[in-house]
């Protein structure tokens, strides 16, 4: 077991007083980006990268990459008291997250997902410290097509769950899609809904869109129930951590599934934000009890989380070993390890054991720390629901704005997250679901232009959609998910009608 | 009496010549007084980016400013974004923006009205070279093996991934078809990193990645490099692979391919601003040239270490915007 | 509109069709805006795979479509419909959140962030809550000050400022 004494090697790199100590500054730090819309991995990195260049570049990237666990971990936090994501990873987890906050349980939403997180990274680091060549040799098959098969897939998972007038989730969703098409087209270049506006070249801003649906909108909706935020009486102490953990054995099953969703997409790299909405998905397809779902129920932030956490971890395994960065801050600790003169690339276990060692011993560590510390914050956190209603509303709205300028810095994003917001708001008054819209926002353009680069290669064959196993499977599956609740609805149906029958006679 | 005006005189040349002195050397020495916004009209990740980040990181290592250097990326529009921000910030000196060919195919291909015209010009920190690149495990062993294939096979046989549409990495397509007498299929994605690891698990046949791009899978034996984009073989003579160093790349023209085509990795003001407030940003980076890590980062990216600022830079900018302007328009990249 | 005479009583309200009828005409403008666009860029499927505008403009139709079907339905069934959208008790609410908001965003571009911000949180809290002037206004500018020193001086992210900003020489 080579791997086995590379990493007691690496703990003996990672685990010296220093070091930790650069743990917990990362990790601190981590969680305020994470809880801050607007803050991302790319601003942590800012501030402490005039720091590193005095240290080792292993102990600058413990550092960094402890920025990155606790930015994975704060995300969840707004997402389960303010209905916010703080990154767009976390969107998944206010679907039961906020729902649970409302009915006084934000400790127990907030334990959850934190023992989740830890669950998916640490087993995504276990499957990057034993199987590291051969998941990086998997990632290599995946061309446009097969991209493209599992954003069906993950589309897929999660239709059908809406239980909201069909035209309606229907027309959410196409607005989701032609939000995605605004600006430019990666394919041709062409300009698309722009019309000539230059505050329309970048785009609908996923962050900002989210910022405004949920953030904004959930404040909007609140005050019609009265100047306060549910939630109010959350019993707080450190009890309800212990409860939590006991309760979440039952659901490993969802851990497992998770797991493999998020280190899979975080391979590919698909990104943890498709992973967090597919473990979602996956999860209430899988469930007895459906229609919990979106009411509270513990699994539906277990799911997203364990994924989010699993991919966002596995997405540095093809960082170090292809230099394609998983995700955004995946791309600035890419940038760090280039200023410390190390070229990621499939030499790096080769030539710097030492450093691609002490990293993985330090994923291990950085987790455990990152949970303790995060754990113990958790009453803090539920705390924050007892500020008076008067102080947090316009605190959170101020949050939101400098959120949505932050994304690129533009005063038109402001206005934009207003629109959304009153957007939201209207929504859930008429019964429109946001998730298949966000989700379609997620998704779209990224869909497109795989779908459209296959074109390419193909030359405009669809055949490419199954011409090898990988591609073919996937798309298998993704049919096969997009049809089952119509087999299920036709299934009811037909039983109504017999039943229906039976009384008429 | 006398002496009292005398006094006063004296107090009063005294007082001018300090004005004068304070004058002059505020005139001479503009620093920055806030945090220097860097804008990357790209996304992360990327070659123009990367260097942003190297600049930020050894700026701030070596003190070199008073204020930090924040990087901020804009690349909406295909980098429309971070141009039209500088364009409109009229005489802030506070904002530098880097560049990449963008600059000039980005408005001729949407529309999208800027022209490096709008904005100061400050210096020329490299040229990026263009290197073609095939996989390790493909039969081609040089550029000349590789094109007469594409001759001999129909058109749109042999793939190409590249960065963005209608940009440098296209235009250099376009001159390998007009050299090879066929199509080939341009397939674009989002960035150079993503473009190498496509060849790396042959999805397609080639690519033009910037040798940043692919070093390392180069490195690793997993690319072939075929030929480079420039006049001359490229000057670095350290052994990168365990056979090959940068300088043991044959030039295309070489091969008998007429593609010559280098990136302007520059700097650019917003309109409006002070020479004084030019020559800062000027004195920056020569100071950032001269340091050690600046060297193995052009080593390491193998690129062309010309510098240039002035009127020499705008001269050459000039050039290299009708170069751009006549590829684009053999290629039918313009928009009408 | 006769429902606020009719409605002077404890269960009066907004009706749900205005809204309704409302939201489901705008995304139908929406669609016809994308499919106006997608006609300019090239709606065919060309030897190549389809071309910019193939998936908007159908995305368009099917926007079109759907919610012209939520349209029809509602102007079909206008005067059958008594279900209230909310009660004018609770607009007025939301209405005390969305106007300070709507002036809060208007002021953005002239004033930047920080300042409406301390104006809309102090706002927030004389109006709406039993604080004295002392915890408001130290509440109202501590926040601003706290992301002013977060973002600017610590993280390095400009963030938008205004005249009173570049008069204290930020």
């Amino acid at each position: 077991m080579d791997e086995i004494n590379s990493l007691m090697q690496g703990f003996g790199v990672a685990l010296t007083l220093p070091n930790l100590g650069f743990m917990m500054v990362g990790l601190l730090l981590g969680i305020l980006i994470g809880v801050l819309p607007g803050l991302g991995g790319a601003n942590g990195v800012a501030i402490l990268l005039p720091l590193t260049f005095s240290m080792n570049p292993t102990s600058a990237i413990i550092m960094l990459s402890c920025i990155y666990w606790g930015a994975l971990f704060g995300g969840a936090i707004t997402s389960i008291l303010f209905n916010i994501p703080g990154e767009p990873w976390s969107v998944a987890t206010t679907f039961d997250g906020y729902p649970m906050a409302q009915q006084g349980r934000a400790a127990e939403a907030l334990t959850a997902a934190f023992t989740s997180s830890f669950v998916g990274a640490l087993f995504a680091v276990l499957a990057i410290t034993f199987l590291a060549p051969l998941l990086a040799k998997f990632a290599l098959e995946f061309g446009p097509p097969e991209f493209f098969a599992v954003q069906m897939l993950t589309f897929c998972s999660f239709v059908g769950m809406s239980k909201e007038p069909p035209m309606k989730t229907l027309a959410a969703m196409m607005l989701g899609f032609a939000l995605a098409a605004v600006g430019m087209d990666t394919v041709t270049g062409q300009l698309r809904m722009t019309f000539g506006f230059t505050e329309m070249l970048k785009g609908f801003d996923f962050l900002i869109a989210v910022i405004g649906l949920f953030g904004i909108g959930e404040i909007l909706t609140t005050m019609e129930e009265g100047l306060a935020f549910k939630g109010k009486s959350a019993r707080i102490n450190f009890r309800i951590v212990w409860q939590t953990w006991g309760q979440l054995f039952q659901y490993w099953r969802t851990f497992i599934r998770s797991v493999l969703i998020g280190c899979w997409m975080g391979i590919t790299p698909g990104g943890a934000t498709p992973a967090s909405f597919m473990g979602y998905g996956m999860a209430r397809r899988a469930a007895k009890d459906k229609d919990s779902f979106g009411k509270g129920n513990v699994e539906g932030v277990v799911a997203p989380e364990t994924a989010a956490h699993a991919a966002g971890t596995a997405a540095l395994l093809p960082m170090l070993t292809l230099g394609i960065p998983g995700s955004p801050t995946a791309a600035v600790l890419l940038g760090g390890l280039l200023i410390w003169g190390l070229q990621p690339g499939p030499l790096l276990f080769v030539e710097q054991k030492d450093f691609v060692w002490g990293l993985i011993a330090s994923m291990y560590l950085g987790n455990i720390v990152g949970l303790f510390v995060v754990l113990t914050t958790v009453p803090w956190w539920a705390a924050i629901l007892r500020i008076p209603f008067p102080v947090i509303a316009p605190v959170i709205i101020f949050i939101c704005a400098v959120g949505a300028y932050t994304v690129h810095s533009s005063i038109t994003d402001v206005v934009m997250m207003l629109v959304f917001g009153v957007l939201g708001y209207l929504f859930k008054k008429l019964r429109y679901p946001l998730a298949p819209l966000v989700l379609a926002l997620v998704l779209g353009d990224m869909a497109e232009s795989s779908f459209r680069q296959s074109m390419l290669m193909s030359q405009g064959n669809v055949n490419i959609f199954y011409a090898n196993w990988l591609v073919g499977g996937l798309m298998a599956v993704a049919i096969f998910l997009l049809f089952l609740p119509a087999w299920g609805a036709l299934k009811d149906l037909l039983r109504k009608r017999e039943t229906n029958a039976h009384l008429h006679q | 009496m006398r002496i009292k005006t005398f006094a006063l005189n004296r107090l009063l040349a005294a007082l001018g010549m300090t004005a004068a002195f304070l004058g002059s050397s505020s005139a001479m020495a503009w620093e920055p007084s806030k945090p220097v916004e860097f804008v990357v009209p790209a996304g992360t990740g990327g070659g123009a980016d990367q260097m942003a980040r190297f600049l930020q990181g050894v700026i701030a290592k070596h003190k070199l400013m008073n204020q930090p250097l924040v990087v901020v990326n804009k690349s909406g529009g295909a980098g429309a974004e971070g141009f039209l921000e500088i364009k409109g910030a009229k005489g802030e000196a506070h904002k530098i923006i880097i560049t990449l060919s963008n600059l000039f195919t980005t408005p001729l291909a949407t529309a999208v009205p800027f022209n490096w015209r709008d904005l100061t010009p400050v210096s020329m920190l490299a040229l990026d070279e263009f290197v073609l690149w095939v996989n390790a495990d493909s039969p081609y062993k040089t550029a000349k093996e590789y094109v007469d294939a594409i001759k001999a096979g129909p058109d749109n046989k042999f793939k190409m991934a590249g960065t963005g549409s209608k940009q440098e990495d296209q235009i250099i397509t376009v001159m390998l078809q007009k050299a090879a007498g066929k199509k080939i299929t341009f397939i674009p994605f989002k960035g150079g990193g993503d473009v190498a690891v496509q060849l790396v698990g042959k999805h397609v046949d080639s690519t033009v990645n910037n040798p940043i791009e692919a070093e390392a899978h180069w490195r690793g034996g997993k690319l072939r490099a075929l030929c480079v984009m420039d006049a001359k073989p490229l000057p670095y003579k350290k052994k990168v692979t365990a056979q090959q160093a940068w300088s043991d790349i044959p030039t295309c023209q070489s091969a008998g391919i007429d593609a010559e085509y280098v990136m302007l990795r520059g700097i650019f003001m917003p309109p409006g601003v002070s020479p004084e407030q030019v020559d800062f940003y000027v004195n920056l980076f020569k100071k950032v040239r001269e340091l050690p890590e600046w060297k193995e980062f052009m080593e390491k990216g193998a690129f062309n270490q010309t510098f240039m600022t002035g009127k020499d830079y705008a001269d050459w900018v000039a050039r290299n915007e009708a170069l751009h302007v006549r590829l684009m328009k053999e290629a039918g990249f313009i928009a009408k | 509109m006769n429902q606020e005479t009719e409605g002077a009583g404890p269960g009066a309200g907004l009706r749900r069709r205005g809204p309704e009828a409302g939201v489901a005409l705008l995304l139908l403008a929406g669609g016809l805006v994308v499919i106006y666009d997608s006609l300019r860029v090239g709606i065919e499927w060309a030897d190549d795979g389809p071309r910019a505008g193939y998936f908007p403009f159908y995305i368009g139709c099917i926007l079109v479509l759907s919610s012209g079907w939520t349209l029809a339905r509602t102007l079909l069934n206008w005067c059958q419909d008594t279900t209230f959208f909310s009660q004018w008790s609770e607009l007025r609410d939301v209405g005390a959140m969305l106007g300070p908001l709507t002036v809060f965003v208007a002021a953005v571009p002239f004033l930047g962030l920080y300042l409406p911000g301390a104006l809309l949180i102090g706002f927030f809290m004389r109006r709406h809550g039993v604080f004295g002037w002392l915890t408001t206004v130290s509440v109202s500018v501590g926040v601003p000050v706290v992301f002013f020193l977060i973002f600017e001086r610590w993280f390095l992210v400009p963030l938008a400022k205004g005249p009173v900003e570049a008069w204290l020489g930020f």
